[in-house]
């Protein structure tokens, strides 16, 4: 059974919750249609799913060095904890 | 605004666990609950509850250090300085040890603890005349009628959480994540770097559910364009095709 095809313009709208995998079957099926077409939507959601592997790596982001220790000691001076 | 020591609705079991959910098989999908930070565990975490309350604060410590991180991030997200967010996480840690018998367990006390850090971090924001006072409460008529598509449509390839051991690629993914609107970078942070799910984020901010969706596919989008190549100039295209010229 063929399904409706879909554009470009309506896959990028999805893209986010395609990744998410919050998207109904249907559609799911159809935008996975077009990216079998379109290299240019298979970018955009390799780099979408790049981006969110890469920000989610607890590598990426850290607070300050010697944070902890600065919240340990206004902890102590401030709140009676240790 | 949200009171996250009035805050009792419950919340969709998600949020805050270790590692990392990324998927490398590309017909495969993310996780909408993936795990990030170390948690004691709700029985354990009562348990502490009841007996800091019952006074030996010396275990607060305990109780909050799995969430440091996820506090410094979500003050950081907010106010975009580092020695801002510090300062904003420690009060609002001292804050939730003074308001911890509202605490009752319907939210995860991580997303308790977001809530308070981005209360906090937003009083400091519309206090300090450093920042232009735009915040994701603002109407969201006004805000999200912008669509947003990509600009690059390159074939990106993949750069490996390896390259994450260099500070040159963190540096990058810093100054994408700067380059955000406040209203994409709070949802941005809270979904995808703390993992918070899309319930909590829109809890945490105050948003609906649709609205934090919206915001996070431009978002992501808008992040995609940032380290896309061609577009940073960090990639050149030559007679042989896109060549990689990034440090990483």
């Amino acid at each position: 059974m063929s399904t409706m095809e879909i554009s470009c313009v309506e896959v990028w709208r999805e893209i986010s919750n395609y990744v998410e995998n919050d998207i109904e079957p249907e559609l799911r099926r159809r935008i996975e249609d077009h990216f079998r077409i379109c290299e240019h939507c298979t970018a955009v959601l390799d780099g979408t799913r790049n981006v969110v592997k890469l920000v989610g790596d607890g590598r990426a982001f850290h607070p300050p060095k010697g944070f902890s220790e600065r919240l340990r000691s206004r902890l102590s001076a401030e709140g009676g904890a240790r | 605004m949200v009171d996250a020591g009035t805050q009792t609705s419950a919340y969709n079991a998600a949020g805050i666990c270790p590692d990392d959910d990324l998927v490398t098989d590309p017909a495969t999908t993310r996780s909408p609950e993936p795990p990030v930070t170390p948690s004691l565990g709700g029985a354990r975490e009562m348990e502490l509850i009841r007996r800091i309350l019952s006074g030996d604060r010396s275990l607060f410590y305990e109780l909050i250090q799995p969430y440091e991180r996820v506090v410094f991030l979500a003050a950081n997200s907010i106010l975009q300085n580092d020695a801002d967010a510090e300062e904003v996480a420690q009060e609002s840690f001292l804050r939730a040890l003074e308001k911890l018998a509202t605490f009752r367990g319907e939210a995860r006390f991580s997303t308790w603890l977001v809530q308070i850090a981005i209360n906090d971090a937003r009083m400091r924001l519309r206090r300090s005349k450093r920042y232009q006072v735009q915040s994701a409460d603002e109407p969201v008529s006004a805000v999200d009628d912008e669509e947003y598509f990509p600009r690059d449509l390159a074939d990106w390839r993949e750069i490996p959480s390896e390259a994450l051991e260099r500070k040159e690629l963190r540096e990058a993914l810093k100054r994408a994540v700067a380059s955000l609107k406040p209203h994409y970078r709070d949802v941005f942070l809270l979904r995808d770097v703390q993992h918070l799910s899309i319930a909590e984020t829109a809890k945490a901010l105050g948003l609906k559910e649709a609205t934090v969706k919206v915001r996070l596919l431009r978002a992501r989008l808008m992040m995609r364009d940032a380290l896309a190549p061609g577009y940073d100039g960090s990639w050149t295209i030559g007679e042989t095709g896109w060549k990689k010229v990034r440090p990483w």
